[in-house]
């Protein structure tokens, strides 16, 4: 087992892109790193440059203290995991599992032994004489992940691999695979654009956007804290809330003075919609400040609903999550409030944090 | 279900008969003409059904030698063509396969150089540059020997753009996954790529196989000695209408030896060869 | 992204140098020959040659031999495309329509193919000779002076025969297989708009299989010119009086029978000229097919 160190690692395509400009990262041994983005962030790059199926523009990799730069995919102790699971459709799942092993000499009863175990662990042992054909989706999924079991390599990579599947199954195996690593305590690596399923994996979650990291940190610290505007509204949905400051903004605003008075031009507030309440016949808390809106939509979601509305001359559109159902026509004039220790504070300009929530 | 004549169908069938009549007929009457004595065959009509002789014709052309095609028994020109044949189409498939590979497997410096060197090759039929390619032979020391035979036929595009386009279909991720299971080049050719294209080899074997055995300009010219020469050639070689000895019954029996190996190549084969004919013409 | 390769540097070379190989020694070598040999000039007794630069082409060209070469290939051509497409739509279409037996019928069909050039002109000049053609005895009792040997109209009428009956399979194959793809729901929306049977083929089905027949027809144009070597020499050997000498045939007359080398070689290479510009058609058309999808 091992960790994986990435230092200063840069991708620059033959024609001049650069996909990866300058990522640090330090994956600690045993620990679930999930890298997401939106498509074009260059995190899929990077887990191949990890992998060795990209060379290394600048910058080193180490994989376990051993820097891999030159190395061959084989030679660098990772195993991976496809979004279409890249199985050898002619040979049986077992020779699949197989295949890895015997290519590196490894004793034919220990191969035996581990696929064997791979099997009952991912509960696939009645169908390792089928081919991949012959499988369902899911099926699939698990004979890519015990392909990467048996080897048990320092590593495992995963590019995008639930991405394939139905809303549905994507849940189950996303809970299977996170006990699974768990279970066997193989450092990980995982590439996703789907923010939720970031969120309930990782141990540590890395942002990217074209090629830099954004934040890197705990599930709860990217959400509580996000570090800038573009974190803030991709992680979470719906997406936090954004309020620029403009001159006039203030005074639109209700509540609390203190807070309204603290709410300087230049700079853009965050909401999440769970931190806003709708204002009844209780009135606004001291400590709150509260904007009018204007319903534009009702969504819900089961438990509860979220209230679209849009405000003041901005347009700023802002949703507000409540319990259970209400229901509102469009064009509905609304009080919607939130406490100041819930807002975040952003430049507009760099979009970076500027500090904490009061 | 849409309205169909009542006529329709049968007329369909009858039509597919008259066909198959017009198909099949000359083969049938050669193969009638094969069993008869060649007295009975020069004196026409000839009668539609087979004859008495099928033994003693056919025994003589596979067992005896035939006289004016220098004595050689119909048996060796069978083996000749089917060297000729598997030659072309094993050779064509083995260089074609492995070039096919380089070009899409890998990144070269003159990679597209070399793809278009050999794709020029397909719009080149051999019969158009006979003469000096027949030069090239002479000067190689080629003429009737098996190399000779093969070797300039293997040289063409088809078969390489075919594999190439099939390659292309290949997910990348499976090579990837190779590279990652410690699997090099040469393995992954082996235990996955040929596999893979086990279909594609057998639907271009029926059709390299029927294009070696059916060769005609090419053995003409490189064989003098009549023990290399090919079925076709032969064949031809036993045929003269100036001439009162030409030994018509054997003639016949030849022609239908000629036809039916391939015939059963291509009937027994068929599923591949339909695909394989339609997609290389892609 | 771009696709995944090994990257083994000297490996591809290895792997190319068959293949690169016999095409530089068989085909390359070859084909520049005969472009030299076409600029060069021998004198009678061969102990002389020298450079001529075009005047090979101009002989050729304005040779009237060639020039009836020329009318005989398109003759052949056209003719055996014509017969060999007609008769496979024919029968194509009637595939179409029966249910039961097609692959039998397939299967019987296809035939032909396996059946080399040059022993399908046999087959037919055993039907058709004078001296012992069940059918040459059938046409003379009935009054017509049948002699393809001494003909050369009969000669042409039976080349085309043999070379077209060749061809019906490989045509039946792709017309079969155009057909079958056509869209069942178009068909039935003309049958719904009241088009009936012979009316739907010629309106629908004719104009959607329009490409496979352009295709085939340059396919059976090549065929026509090259692949048909075999049949020409065995049933006729170009004659009589020249009436079935191709231009294919000529090459060989004349750079093996009549050891014009330079002739042969400039021949060689307008052969090459027609070639390429059917290929370049062929392609135009395999562009628009990807087109239109």
């Amino acid at each position: 087992m091992a960790g994986i160190e990435l230092k200063d690692v840069r991708k620059v395509y033959a024609g001049g892109v650069e996909a990866v400009k300058g990522v640090s990262l330090d994956v600690q041994d045993g620990h679930f790193v999930v890298l997401v983005g939106p498509s074009g962030c260059g995190k899929s790059t990077l887990l191949r440059m990890v992998a060795g199926l990209e060379s290394i523009t600048s910058g080193t990799i180490a994989i376990g203290g051993r820097t891999v730069n030159e190395l061959e995919p084989a030679e660098r102790d990772i195993a991976m995991v496809f979004q279409n699971y890249a199985l050898y459709p002619h040979m049986t799942v077992r020779r699949n599992l197989e295949y890895g092993l015997r290519n590196r000499r490894i004793p034919s009863d220990e191969i035996t032994r581990r696929v064997n175990e791979a099997a009952a662990i991912l509960e696939i042992a009645p169908l390792l004489d089928r081919k991949p054909g012959q499988l369902s989706g899911g099926q699939r999924q698990r004979v890519a992940m015990g392909r990467a079991i048996v080897r048990e390599p320092a590593a495992f990579l995963f590019d995008e691999p639930l991405s394939n599947l139905d809303a549905k199954l994507r849940v189950q195996m996303r809970a299977e695979i996170r006990s699974l690593q768990r279970r066997l305590g193989t450092t990980s690596l995982y590439v996703t654009h789907d923010q939720l399923e970031a969120m309930t994996l990782a141990d540590q979650l890395v942002v990217l956007s074209a090629g830099h990291i954004e934040q890197a940190g705990s599930p709860m610290e990217i959400y509580e804290r996000p570090a800038t505007l573009f974190v803030a509204t991709f992680i979470g949905s719906p997406a936090m809330n954004l309020l620029p400051i403009e001159p006039e903004t203030a005074s639109q605003l209700a509540g609390s003075s203190a807070v309204r008075d603290s709410l300087s031009v230049g700079t853009t507030i965050g909401i999440r919609p769970e931190h806003m309440r709708l204002v009844g016949d209780e009135g606004i808390q001291d400590d709150e400040i509260a904007a009018d809106l204007v319903v534009t939509g009702v969504e819900l979601v089961g438990a509860e609903s979220y209230v679209y509305g849009v405000f003041g001359a901005q347009k700023a559109e802002i949703a507000v999550r409540v319990p259970g159902y209400r229901h509102f026509d469009g064009g509905t004039p609304i009080r919607a409030a939130a406490g100041a220790t819930s807002l975040h504070r952003f430049d507009s300009k760099t979009g970076l944090r500027l500090d904490s929530p009061v | 279900m849409i309205e169909r004549s009542p006529l329709g169908r049968p007329l369909a069938h009858l039509l597919l008969i008259v066909g198959i009549l017009i198909v099949a007929f000359p083969i049938y009457y050669t193969f009638t003409a094969s069993t008869q004595t060649i007295q009975t065959i020069l004196r026409p009509p000839l009668p539609l059904t087979p004859g008495s002789e099928f033994a003693n014709n056919y025994g003589e052309a596979l067992f005896g030698g035939i006289g004016r095609i220098g004595g050689v028994g119909v048996g060796t020109l069978l083996f000749n063509t089917t060297v000729m044949a598997l030659g072309v189409a094993c050779g064509k498939i083995a260089i074609s396969i492995l070039s096919a590979f380089a070009i899409v497997f890998f990144r070269f410096p003159l990679r597209m150089v070399f793809f278009w060197l050999i794709f020029i090759t397909l719009m080149l039929p051999v019969e158009v540059r006979i003469l000096p390619t027949y030069k090239v032979m002479v000067d190689l020391g080629l003429i009737d020997t098996y190399a000779g035979l093969i070797l300039p036929l293997i040289a063409s595009a088809t078969a390489t753009l075919l594999f190439r386009q099939f390659f292309m279909t290949i997910p990348g991720e499976l090579v990837e996954a190779a590279r990652i299971d410690a699997a090099g080049p040469m393995r992954f050719f082996r235990d996955i790529l040929l596999p893979l294209s086990k279909t594609n080899i057998a639907a271009l074997f029926v059709i390299l196989f029927i294009y070696g055995w059916t060769q005609y300009l090419w053995p003409l010219l490189v064989t003098n000695n009549n023990q290399m020469n090919t079925i076709v050639i032969a064949l031809k070689k036993m045929v003269s209408f100036a001439d009162a000895d030409t030994p018509w019954h054997l003639v016949m029996v030849t022609a239908i030896l000629a036809i039916v190996p391939p015939v059963l190549v291509v009937v027994l084969m068929q599923r591949w060869f339909v695909r394989g004919l339609v997609e290389t013409e892609k | 992204m771009p696709r995944a390769v090994f990257p083994n540097r000297i490996l591809p070379y290895a792997l190319l140098a068959p293949q690169v190989a016999i095409t530089l020694v068989f085909f390359y070598w070859p084909a520049s020959q005969a472009l030299y040999q076409s600029t060069l000039r021998q004198d009678p007794f061969g102990l002389k040659t020298r450079f001529v630069g075009l005047e090979n082409f101009e002989a050729v060209l304005s040779d009237p031999s060639y020039l009836n070469a020329i009318e005989t290939t398109l003759i052949f051509s056209l003719a055996t495309a014509a017969l060999a497409m007609a008769l496979a739509l024919l029968f194509a279409s009637a595939a179409e329509k029966v249910i039961a037996g097609k692959g039998l019928y397939r299967t019987l069909m296809i035939w032909p193919y396996a059946v080399a050039p040059a022993v399908a002109g046999l087959l037919w000049l055993f039907m058709f000779n004078p001296t012992m053609g069940t059918f040459a005895y059938i046409l003379r009792r009935s009054g017509i002076p049948w002699d393809p040997l001494l003909d050369g109209n009969q000669a042409m009428l039976l080349v085309i025969f043999a070379a077209a009956w060749k061809q019906i399979s490989y045509n039946f194959l792709f017309f079969v297989a155009a057909m079958q793809s056509i869209p069942r729901s178009l068909i039935e929306a003309a049958a719904i708009d009241g088009a009936r049977s012979t009316k739907r083929f010629w309106t629908i089905v004719f104009p959607l299989i329009a490409p496979t027949t352009f295709f085939l027809l340059v396919v059976n144009t090549v065929y026509a010119f090259f692949d048909t070597f075999g049949i020409i020499d065995a049933v006729t050997a170009g004659g009589p009086a020249k009436a079935t000498e191709t231009l294919v045939y000529k090459v060989y007359n004349d750079g093996f029978v009549n050891l014009d080398l330079g002739g042969s070689a400039a021949q060689s290479v307008i052969l090459m000229a027609i070639v390429i510009a059917l290929t370049a058609i062929q392609f135009r058309y395999v562009e628009r097919k990807v087109h239109y999808g």
